[in-house]
This record gives structure tokens, sequence and C-alpha cells, in this order.
């Protein structure tokens, strides 16, 4: 115990920064604080066993816990980003992406490709956050619209899994561009009578809410997931408001009648499977 | 840069002039303002210019919607609410008389003082502005209206209140409806061409920019603040994003590039809405005629093709 009379003559712990609070282990869960071996994880969705708290997805991991095993056809996989502008903020933007595909092994945030879902067709077109945070530029943007091609040339459903932070701002105005082309392409996607089932994961942000994932006929949200066009730290700074604690969350956008239905990660191949027969994509033979 | 960008610029001109293949449509307008632009390209804008153009499109004394429409419009009748809720003034919505045609106008609109800058919330839009645009735009569509939009918002409002009315989804959905149309759109970004909340009303047969326009997909401040953990960055920021007209131009995101008086819009308002005018007027004449599966198949062909790849 400290006695209260004292003077405290130090001014380094007055004036210092405040230190950062420790950064927690990835496999922390941040809902409960319990932590996890990578195989628990995987085993379990990458869903917390003890409070149901989702961590991110990568893609691959999610293509194999939804698609029928084996059915998988990845198309465009060769797809790499230019360096249109020549961005160079603290480091050059090639040098990021090249980081980017040695660190997740993919090309660019997006994986598209035909699938079925518990015995049904449909074209999967899922983001990878690991991948640049997630973001959309030409590539993904490029992804995104073979991926409605394919759908519309097979006649079978689109399922997209977002998770994004929002535009690559690397790429300028390009990036802001993916948004135009994204909605164009669920456009004649619709017009050639197939649905677009969108899943948002944690987070579906900026310009992705703003685009193609905010289209889908369906609009599944995992539990938690922050879906918000501009980020609470944005709305907090620019306005000044106090935000609500469940801003921008799954829940509270169900509540505000912006997605259909929540759906814990375990769930969802059924729930999938569910609407892809809804939605008249026929039965393959087993 | 500058040769690459002539370059690609003197492929599309070769391409243009071959081309037979786009049925029934007229291609000359292209080929001259193409060639017109290629003049301008010849210097590629410095960093200072581009920066220059950030100050320019947000010069206090830039003129903004209303004042195009007292130029270019007769007769205006301006559009309240969104049917739902609210009247967002932000973003203003009418119908006029365009040089012997009735048009549907979309704009957003920034204040000049305190009180009309709050009234208009400095330009950026809630959800219920785009609900606003999209009701205007099917009102075009309804009535085979073209369709004009001027761009100039700094973003859609990033707040508590818009965020829980669905701004990301009603800026995905006036992009939406604008794909659909089967009217001809316009667009011309006149001052800050800012992120969703602009190309929420920018997806159109014919985009435009005014030469100290800046279209972007994030402020300058906002992704010096991102990028360089230093909002005061911000002038490296847009010299690495080049917001400006020339570098849209280049990158295929605009169609052309319309001329501003001398120092910019702000010293000749008149000037500047006769040279909109004939810009706008030109891209609809370009416009007219064009079978509407073709106008539409068009567009979405233009937008479908941005993006570069390696």
């Amino acid at each position: 115990m400290s006695d209260p009379t004292a003077i405290d003559v130090s001014i380094e712990h007055k004036h210092a920064a405040p230190e950062p609070p420790p950064k927690k282990h990835p496999n922390t869960c941040p809902g409960c604080g319990s932590h996890y071996r990578d195989d628990e994880l995987d085993a379990n969705l990458r869903v917390c066993p003890q409070c149901g708290h989702h961590f991110p997805m990568r893609a691959r991991a999610r293509i194999d816990a939804l698609a029928d095993p084996g059915t998988f056809e990845e198309e465009a996989a060769d797809l790499r980003s230019a360096d249109p502008l020549d961005f160079f903020d603290l480091r050059a933007y090639k040098e990021r992406l090249a980081e980017a595909e040695v660190a997740t092994g993919l090309g660019d945030a997006m994986v598209i490709g035909r699938a079925e879902v518990e015995g049904r067709a449909c074209e999967l077109a899922v983001m990878d956050f690991a991948f640049m945070g997630g973001s959309m530029g030409s590539v993904t943007g490029e992804k995104f619209a073979r991926a409605c091609d394919s759908a519309a040339a097979a006649g079978v459903p689109l399922v997209s899994v977002s998770a994004s932070g929002g535009a690559r701002m690397q790429e300028g105005i390009l990036a802001l561009m993916q948004l135009p082309k994204t909605v164009c392409a669920v456009e004649e996607l619709h017009e050639a009578g197939c649905p677009l089932i969108s899943v948002m994961a944690h987070p579906t942000t900026g310009g992705l809410l703003a685009s193609f994932a905010s289209l889908g006929d369906v609009i599944l949200a995992e539990p938690g997931a922050l879906m918000s066009f501009a980020g609470p730290r944005v709305v907090a700074q620019t306005t000044r408001e106090k935000l609500p604690d469940d801003f921008g969350l799954a829940e509270s956008n169900l509540r505000l009648g912006h997605v259909d239905a929540i759906v814990p990660r375990p769930e969802l191949r059924a729930t999938l499977g569910r609407l892809l027969r809804l939605f008249g994509s026929e039965e393959r033979a087993a | 840069m500058p040769r690459d960008a002539e370059l690609r610029l003197r492929e599309r001109l070769s391409k243009l002039g071959g081309l037979d293949l786009l049925r029934g449509t007229r291609l000359s307008g292209d080929l001259e303002r193409l060639k017109q632009q290629l003049d301008r390209l010849e210097a590629e804008p410095t960093d200072e210019e581009i920066w220059r153009s950030v100050e320019l499109a947000r010069h206090q004394d830039r003129p903004y919607t209303l004042d195009y429409v007292e130029r270019l419009l007769d007769d205006f009748f301006e559009l309240h609410g969104d049917r739902s809720r609210a009247d967002d003034a932000a973003l203003v919505a009418g119908i006029g008389r365009f040089r012997g045609r009735t048009i549907v106008l979309l704009g957003h609109q920034k204040g000049r003082d305190l009180k009309e800058r709050t009234k208009r919330n400095f330009g950026m839009a809630y959800p219920e502005g785009y609900r606003k645009a999209m009701r205007a735009m099917e009102l075009a569509d309804r009535h085979g209206f073209p369709l004009l939009t001027l761009v100039d918002t700094p973003g859609a409002y990033p707040g508590v209140a818009a965020e829980q009315s669905g701004q990301g989804g009603s800026i995905a959905r006036s992009q939406a409806v604008m794909a659909r149309l089967s009217v001809p759109t316009v667009a011309c970004v006149i001052g800050e061409g800012g992120s969703g909340g602009a190309v929420a009303i920018a997806l159109a047969d014919r985009v435009l920019m005014q030469q100290h326009a800046i279209y972007s997909v994030i402020s300058p401040e906002g992704c010096a603040a991102i990028l360089w953990r230093d909002a005061g960055e911000a002038r490296k920021a847009a010299a690495a994003f080049k917001p400006d007209a020339a570098h849209c131009l280049e990158l295929g995101v605009i169609d052309a590039v319309v001329p501003e008086p001398a120092g910019g819009a702000q010293e000749d308002y008149d000037e500047a809405a006769r040279l909109l005018g004939d810009a706008v007027g030109e891209a609809l004449d370009e416009l007219d005629g064009v079978p509407v599966g073709e106008l539409r198949a068009r567009r979405r062909a233009k937008f479908r093709s941005l993006g570069v790849l390696a």
C-alpha cells in the first residue's frame, strides 16, 4: 500500500504515454479469455467451445467446411493485382502484395469456384481477411464478377462469404470502381434468374457493405460480425457521438432489419443447403 | 507514366476508329473527345497540381449543385423526401428542362454559410438521401426522362443513425437501380467525389469530371491517417492515390474532363455552368437513340471492365 500523504515526485510515469495493452495471442478468445491450440479451434470450425465467439476463418478452411468433399473446383486462381498507381505509402504496394501472397498462399482476398453444398450445385465466392484485411481491389472485383458469370452460365445460385474491411486504398479510384463493377455483375446474375445468397462474416464493412454483399436475395450473418459502412472508430471520431455497445454488430443489424438471419457457423452448411433447395438448385446424384 | 497514358488513349482511339460492332451507335463523338483529351494528357499533373485540385475541389466558393441548376435548368421543380421518413437536404432531387428536354436531376448539395452547411450536413447524405435518389431515378425511368447527377460530397455521413438506417445497403441499392435504368444517364463530379457516397449516384452511361474535381476511394486525410498513421500527411496520400481528373481519365474511370474557367470554377460561375452544360448536352446527344437494351448492356460492360490486372 502506498502512503497517501507521500508526494509523488517522479515525472516519467505521469507523462509517459500509457502502456499499450499486451497483445493477445490470436488463439485467445476475446469473448471469454479461454486459450486453444490450433487443432482444437480447427476441430470446432474456429468457434470458441466455451462462449461461442467466432474466430476469423480462412477462405480455404471455409470452403472445406461448406463444400461437399471433393466437389470444389477453383476458378480464376491465377489472377493477380497489378499496381496501376505505383502506390507507395510507408512501403510499396507490390511488396505488400507479395508478402500477403507468401503469408496466405492466396493470389488475392477472394477464392471462387464451383462446388456442391449438401449435394446441391452452386458457385462459391469466399473472402479471406488474412489477405490485406480482405480489401477489395481489381482482382477481388474481377473474381466476384467471374463468379457471377459462372453461376449464371451454369444456372446455379451464387453463395458469397464476405470478410473485408472495404476497398483497397492502394488501388485508389479503381478500388472504388469495384463497387459499381460488382453491383453490375449481381444485376446480370439476377437477370439470368440466379439468386445471390450473401453470408457476412466478421467484418463486412465499407465498400463491401456498399456493394454486392448488401444485394443478396438472402443475407445471412455470423454471430458478432461487424457490419457497418463506417467503422466504429471513424464514427466516434467524426461525430463524437456515443456509440451503442452493439454498434454495427450482426445482432443489431438483425433487429434493425438489415439481415435475414444470424446463423452460427456450425449451422451454416445446413442452412445453405436448405436455401439452395428452396431456390431450386438441382440435387446431384451422390 | 505520361507516355503510358498517351499510349493507352492512342490505343483506345485506334480501336474506336476501326470498330463497327457497336450497331447503331455514333462513335464520332467518342473519337473527337478522345483526340481532344490526348492533347490535355501530354503533361501529367505533378504532385503540387494534384494538391491544387484537392484544394479547388473543396474551395468554399466553388459552385454547388444548385448554382448549376439555377444556370442550366429552366423551371426546376424540387422533389422532397424519401417517402419513408425524412427529407435529406444533403442530396437534392428534382425535375427541370435542360436545353429543350425534361430531365431528372440529382446532386449533392453543400452549404455556403454555417446555417446552411448544418442544414445540408456538409453535403454528406444519410440513407434517406439515397432513398430519395432511388425514388427520383425510378421516376425518370418510368417517364423516359434522362438522368443527370452532380457528385459533390466528402462521403456518405458516418453517423450512428445513418448506420442504423442502413447506409451501406442504401448505397449498394442506389447503384443497382442505376445499373437497371433504361434511360440515358450522365454523371459529373463537380467537386469532391468522396467514396461510396459519390459512386452511389455515379453508375452512369457517361461519367464526366470537372477539371479540378477529385474522385477518390477515401479522403486524403483518411488515407493518411490509416496508411501513414498521421492525417497531416494528406498531401503525400493525395499524391499517392491520384484523385485528379487526368488520372481518372487515364484509368478509364471517367469518359471526359469538363474544362473550368481559368483559375477554377469559383472564378466565374456562368462560364463554369456553360462549359458543364455543353459537356452534358453533348453526352446526352450521343446517348440519344441508343436502343434501351444496348444502353444498359454498354453501361454495365463499361463498369465491368474497370480494374487493372497483372
